[in-house]
């Protein structure tokens, strides 16, 4: 479904990723790891267009995305979870869900009334402004905002960082209730074990390579070698 | 300062600002979502006066005109838009200054040759004209009347789209996070296409009004511009409502500035003196306030960027 190959891109001057391939099926969850600044993100970034690779091809289905603006991607089918949750701090949480919803692909799959069975407390606060928000609702309205654009492949950039250990339960259980539904999920995160739990197979980068790659069982298999990779 | 008078300027003032806020509202959309500094935004606040102006004098009535000018001055918006903006997106804002800055000084030179620099006067529309007894003594007349229904009237459906329409949302998404929202699939340049051009279309309006209370002439636009861009930093780039409050305030100030500011002044200083002062003072009354208001809140009375 996602196939990226030899992706190389950085700020000016500054290259952060090298010759990088991954690949995501239809229906798999594939986690990407890292240290800190290993370019996790910077990979995020240039398949959805916010950064123009400077080598490399990006096919997403059957259409080519590298050196396309961020909307072709979106209008593709990725749903981006972007790290940070950049949710709009001027919009209502309920105009968050809807402003950019779509439904590319035949009927929706996911509705208003979807997201907000995913994640009741949205539904309390659906006239609040999103700046009003707490942490853990912001994240949950940035993950049903990507969902409301019926994505075929959802990418969540460390969707539980900073979160209180019961909000990211509430996240983890979201992401297996989405892959239980056939959803296609790359996703970044720095808890080795719940992407032992929900993940398929797994990319470590080092320095923007791709040093680790593998399914969940050979990690847990090669677990220490890998841990090496991601603690300091 | 008699009551009159003070009721007849702040009426005055309203109608100004209300003038300020048409052509403020393109600018700080067109600011808050695409970071473009536009100065040419008010070359379309005159080039709505001339179209209205002679349409009004080939075809004979004003609401023809004013009715011909509006679909022409956002085909304009559109055409500098795919012309001259577009390639500027990427670049700095001191280019931006600079190319928007060459627009002004080829337009206004446009204009010259095209129309003469001698003002074009257009005559109030009959239905329009004389005056209405507000109250004992004070007598105001009907067309400032009618600019300012037009004026709110404006400000209302305005606030109607940006708030209640899913074109409004993607607005002021993209004033807070342009990226964001082109990430979740919407095309910001056609967004910010229509935007510039509905800009263009309220600018144009704003000029359109005026032809029948100030002269039409090249340059008309220069001195709008500025006061506009004290309203937009005042109101905070990006806000509609901001924009809205701050232009009524700078409206306001400036009216009330001129007429009251020596009178004010006598109160507490040698006649002499505050003759000398009171203008002086009055024509930087909103550039202190801009001051005041920055010194405080440094992202403007409602910032977009951060929330509310
Ligand atoms: N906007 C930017 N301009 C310049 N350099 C940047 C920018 N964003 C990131 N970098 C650099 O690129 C490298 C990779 O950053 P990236 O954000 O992709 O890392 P990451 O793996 O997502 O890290 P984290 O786990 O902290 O989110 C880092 O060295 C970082 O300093
Ligand atoms: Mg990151």
């Amino acid at each position: 479904m996602l196939s990226v190959r030899g992706l190389s891109a950085g700020y000016g001057a500054a290259r952060v990723l090298f010759d990088v391939d991954l690949e995501v099926g239809a229906g798999e969850v594939v986690a990407l790891l890292g240290r800190n600044g290993m370019g996790k993100t910077t990979t995020v970034r240039a398949i959805t267009g916010l950064l123009p690779p400077t080598a490399g091809e990006i096919v997403f289905g059957t259409t080519r995305l590298d050196g396309s603006p961020p909307h072709k991607a979106a209008q593709a089918g990725i749903g981006l979870v972007p790290e940070g949750r950049q949710i709009f701090p001027t919009l209502t949480v309920e105009e968050n869900l809807v402003a950019t919803a779509a439904s590319r692909f035949g009927p929706p799959r996911w509705t208003k009334e979807r997201v907000y069975d995913l994640f009741p407390r949205l539904r309390e606060r659906r006239r609040q402004m999103g700046s009003q928000l707490s942490g853990g609702e912001q994240q949950m309205l940035a993950i049903g905002r990507a969902l409301m654009t019926n994505p075929k492949l959802m990418i969540l950039d460390e969707a539980t960082e900073g979160l209180a250990p019961l909000i990211r339960r509430e996240i983890w259980s979201c992401i297996a209730t989405l892959k239980a539904e056939g959803e296609s999920i790359l996703v970044i995160d720095k808890s080795l074990d719940a992407l032992i739990r929900v993940a398929d197979r797994h990319v470590v980068l080092e320095k923007g390579h791709v040093v680790w790659t593998g399914t969940t069982a050979e990690l847990v298999a090669d677990r220490a070698q890998v841990e090496k990779r991601l603690h300091v | 300062m008699s009551l009159t008078l003070f009721a007849v300027q702040t009426l005055n003032g309203l109608q100004f600002g209300l003038m300020l806020f048409l052509v403020a509202a393109g600018l700080t959309l067109v600011f808050g979502v695409m970071d473009f500094i536009n100065l040419a935004h008010g070359v379309q606040y005159m080039l709505g006066a001339y179209l209205t102006a002679v349409l009004a004098k080939v075809t004979g009535g004003f609401f023809t005109a004013l009715l011909l000018a509006m679909p022409l001055t956002l085909l304009l918006g559109l055409v500098l838009e795919r012309l001259v903006f577009r390639p500027l997106y990427a670049r700095g804002h001191l280019d931006q200054v600079l190319a928007t800055f060459g627009v002004i000084l080829i337009v206004n030179e446009a204009v010259k040759l095209a129309f003469g620099a001698a003002p074009i006067s257009v005559p109030v529309p009959e239905i329009l004209s004389g005056s209405v007894r507000l109250m004992d003594g004070l007598l105001f007349p009907v067309y400032r009347l009618a600019i300012i229904g037009a004026g709110l009237g404006t400000a209302l459906l305005l606030w109607l789209v940006i708030d209640g329409t899913r074109f409004g949302m993607l607005v002021r998404a993209g004033a807070t996070n342009a990226p964001m929202v082109s990430a979740l699939g919407v095309d910001v340049r056609r967004l910010f296409t229509a935007v510039t051009a509905f800009g263009a279309m309220l600018a144009g309006f704003a000029g359109a009004m005026v032809t029948p209370i100030l002269s039409v002439e090249p340059g008309m636009g220069d001195g709008v511009l500025i006061l506009a861009f004290v309203v937009i930093v005042v109101g905070g780039v990006g806000s509609i409502r901001g924009a809205f409050i701050a232009a009524l305030i700078v409206g306001l100030v400036d009216t009330l500035g001129r007429s009251f500011a020596t009178d004010l002044l006598k109160l507490v200083m040698s006649a002499s003196t505050a003759n000398h002062v009171g203008p002086a003072l009055s024509s930087m009354a909103i550039y202190l306030l801009m001051a005041g208001v920055l010194a405080f809140r440094p992202a403007g009375l409602f910032p977009s960027r951060s929330a509310g």
